[in-house]
């Protein structure tokens, strides 16, 4: 039932925004374009954060997609944005995969420096290897999709719907996931992975689900930004980017998905009229902003949600504490 | 004489110069209620901590129905059918009681789905049968952070029950709970365990509790057995009453 009201949810949220896109200019397609892009980086943190985990290091994965789907054309000749996003998305899923049962035996401040550790790695190797470009990265051209080629005309439009039908696929299966049995093991992780454990569930292996998650939708996110941008650079695996990534995770907190995709436009918008209008320190802007967040909605955008949606799942559920003492 | 549910053979466990566990042999039998009694220190909690695996004993074996346990993970014996419920209550805390339950019934059924939803019928079934059980239903949807601490007591003994363990350990089940409200609680409890096949096995400092509830003492004193038998048996034991009870009857 739930289920059922969320896909319905996600249909809608997908058809407005397609046909919203046909009204918006060419800058407000690619800005929505790349808020949702990251959207899905941030997504994957969400997921990670809810099941106990921390990552300072989602540029990692948001970079094993953007330059798996922007190889794949040479090596491959797959010109498809649909096949490279797929692509990029199971390629940063397969090594977040093959690093999970490494790093789940981990918790807190050291789970989290590993992941930047990787993260920094991986920008190293991108940085100094000719064949990925160096430094300066890879040009890709514009992918076709579905065997159709982009004119400079529709492009944007056609992207944009593109990543507007992935975020919504993917928004959708979270929710999903945070629905079910395994996404309800993973917050019992985050409370008290002891307490999972004694009762005969492993917590390592919950936490690995979220870890591989959270690689999968990176991957998703860079292949979607790497054909956005037309360019692909080690940046992207730089902390600097991870750190961003993270910044806009605390700003959605963890109890909701349209939050974080909010919460990523909300930071695109702010990043964007502050670059215009406060050329020179808009990282400040940026600073209070997050700072205002802190100290006003601790728990992100998301706790604007749950009030209601808890009231509405179960009307018991928002009744005053008992007194202490009374069994 | 029928093998034991659970035998502690030769357990010795040291914390630099503290003995905590000093050849520890018990065996306990199918359908046993039986208690824990000891002073601080005495020794107690490291044998449920060896048991459920958290502590690793460094000499001696423990045997569940005939399985060597004495090295498994505390995962992998809860799997085996031995259960615990804490002295302080480990919940989650930003979660519902109900969704404690659920967890915790979701987790006695293996693996879990990643897009079966965690309240399907058969799971929330079990899991109100659980709130029913220990008179939890109208707490069901309140997150554990609201709860009285006798509440969360309850939900905690009832997580460790939605495996349908061969053995619980109860620690303290009455700690933190008004003078008033450990009768009732501890009957609650019992009365939840009456159609349960589950052998139990409770620390308890409260000595009318551990006279009223158990068939069965074990009294430790310095990591040691001093006295095992009926409540009876074990209250006149001269050793407990100087170094357990003080003397109380």
């Amino acid at each position: 039932m739930r289920s059922n009201r969320s896909l319905f949810m996600a249909l809608l949220a997908a058809i407005v925004l397609i046909l919203a896109g046909l009204l918006a200019p060419a800058w407000l397609q690619f800005l929505v374009t790349m808020s949702a892009a990251n959207g899905l980086a941030v997504l994957g943190i969400v997921v990670l954060m809810r099941g106990g985990g921390a990552t300072f290091g989602q540029g990692m994965f948001f970079a094993l997609g953007a330059y798996a789907a922007a190889l794949v054309p040479t090596w491959f000749g797959i010109q498809d944005a649909v096949l490279r996003i797929v692509i990029g998305t199971l390629v940063a899923g397969l090594i977040g995969a093959l690093f999970a049962p490494l790093l789940v035996r981990y918790r807190g401040i050291f789970f989290a420096m590993l992941t930047l550790a990787l993260s920094m790695v991986l920008f190293g190797l991108l940085s100094k290897s000719s064949l990925l470009g160096g430094s300066d990265g890879i040009s890709i051209a514009k992918p076709t999709v579905l065997g159709m080629s982009l004119q400079s005309g529709n492009a944007e439009y056609v992207l944009y719907c593109l990543t507007v039908v992935v975020s919504v696929v993917a928004g959708w299966l979270v929710s999903v996931y945070w629905n079910s049995a395994a996404g309800l093991m993973a917050l019992a992780v985050r409370g008290n992975p002891l307490r999972v454990e004694y009762l005969g569930a492993s917590a390592r292996g919950s936490l690995g689900t979220s870890f591989v998650i959270c690689a999968l939708l990176g991957g998703t996110s860079g292949a979607i930004t790497a054909q956005a941008l037309g360019h692909v650079e080690p940046n992207f695996a730089n902390w600097t980017t991870s750190g961003e990534l993270v910044f806009v995770a605390v700003l959605a907190g963890y109890r909701r998905v349209p939050a974080v995709f909010a919460a990523s436009l909300l930071l695109e918008i702010v990043r964007s009229f502050s670059n215009l209008y406060f050329p020179n320190t808009w990282q400040l802007v940026l600073g209070v902003f997050m700072l205002l967040v802190i100290m006003f909605r601790p728990e992100g955008l998301g706790s604007l949600w749950p009030v209601a949606a808890r009231r509405q799942a179960d009307p018991g559920a928002a009744v005053p504490p008992l007194a202490e003492g009374q069994p | 004489m029928n093998m034991p549910l659970l035998s502690a053979r030769g357990l010795m466990k040291r914390f630099g110069a503290v003995v905590a566990a000093d050849n520890i042999c018990i065996d306990i039998p199918a359908g046993q209620r039986l208690s824990v009694i000891g002073s601080n220190g005495a020794g107690k909690t490291t044998f449920v901590n060896m048991v459920t695996g958290y502590l690793k004993p460094d000499a001696g074996k423990i045997v569940l129905d005939d399985h060597d346990i004495t090295r498994l993970s505390h995962q992998a014996i809860a799997g085996m059918g031995i259960c615990r419920s804490f002295q302080i209550p480990m919940l989650c805390l930003e979660m519902t009681a109900l969704e404690n339950l659920l967890v915790a019934v979701a987790a006695a059924e293996g693996r879990q789905s990643l897009w079966q939803a965690a309240d399907r019928p058969a799971t929330r079934d079990r899991a109100e049968a659980l709130l029913e059980k220990f008179q939890l239903q109208s707490y069901a949807g309140r997150p554990v952070m609201q709860l009285a601490g006798g509440v969360r007591k309850l939900l905690d003994i009832a997580m460790a029950l939605a495996r349908r363990p061969k053995l619980l350990l109860l620690d303290e089940p009455t700690s933190g709970v008004s003078a008033d409200e450990k009768f009732p609680t501890m009957e609650r409890v019992m009365a939840a365990m009456q159609d349960e096949a589950v052998t139990i096995l409770f620390v308890e400092h409260d000595m009318e509790i551990v006279a009223n509830f158990s068939e069965r003492v074990i009294a430790f004193y310095s990591g040691r057995v001093i006295a095992d038998g009926s409540p009876t048996e074990v209250m006149a034991n001269a050793d407990v009453r100087n170094y357990v009870t003080g003397g109380a009857k």
